[in-house]
């Protein structure tokens, strides 16, 4: 394995993680259903991307970079894809985006009272 | 070079515990859904990078597997939620 593509492996995989633990404290930190869905949708996307972009730089020319592409195909199609229908789906069933209350700044913890 | 799937795993790991936390605390049952499916995802990579931390990429098999089997629980939990039901009878009797 080339030094190169260690470098290049390295850089995908730390830039992978970032962006999941990014997403995984969106998710518990953020105030509404809708903002907890664009944290986990987007970085779910693009991390799972550069995890695996950094696995294919280090396999070999072999059955698991098909593996690893196929994997990637699919969390690349159905990702975007379960996100949308469950927003959609909270949309249609009534709940509503949360919006900051009038005269009062910042705030996280002020919307865990309602709904 | 396995130091660099440990530090995935610790990471993916860390982002697992944050997904259950949100799935037990979510208001709405969406908010349980939401965290279910990041959780699958998250599940699908560290199937990957275990089995490239412990020599065996055979694992990335069951990844596949189980990327599908978690879309396909994703969509089928929001299709019941949504509309009460399985079958394919429209909308207008929901809820």
């Amino acid at each position: 394995m080339s030094l190169v593509a260690d470098v290049l492996s390295w850089a995908c995989m730390l830039a992978g993680a970032l962006f999941i633990m990014v997403g995984g404290i969106g998710l518990v930190r953020l105030p509404d259903f809708y903002s907890r869905a664009h944290a986990a949708g987007m970085t779910d996307t693009l991390g799972a991307g550069l995890m695996i972009a950094s696995m294919m730089l280090e396999s070999g020319w072999d059955l698991n970079l098909a593996r690893l592409a196929f994997i990637f195909l699919f969390l690349l199609f159905t990702s975007p894809t379960a996100s949308h229908a469950l927003t959609h789906s909270a949309l249609v069933s009534g709940l509503k985006p949360w919006t900051r209350p009038d005269g009062e700044r910042g705030g996280g913890a002020a919307a865990e009272g309602e709904r | 070079m396995s130091l660099e799937f440990a530090v995935a795993a610790v990471a993916l790991l860390a982002t697992m515990a944050l997904a259950v936390a949100r799935a037990v605390a979510g208001p709405t049952v969406f908010d349980r859904i939401l965290a279910a499916n990041a959780f699958g995802t998250k599940t699908v990579l560290l199937i990957a990078v275990l089995g490239y931390l412990t020599g065996r990429p055979e694992f990335l098999d069951l990844g596949l597997v189980y990327a599908l089997i978690n879309f396909l629980g994703v969509i089928a939990a929001l299709k019941y939620f949504k509309f009460g039901r399985f079958d394919d009878r429209r909308a207008g009797q929901r809820r």
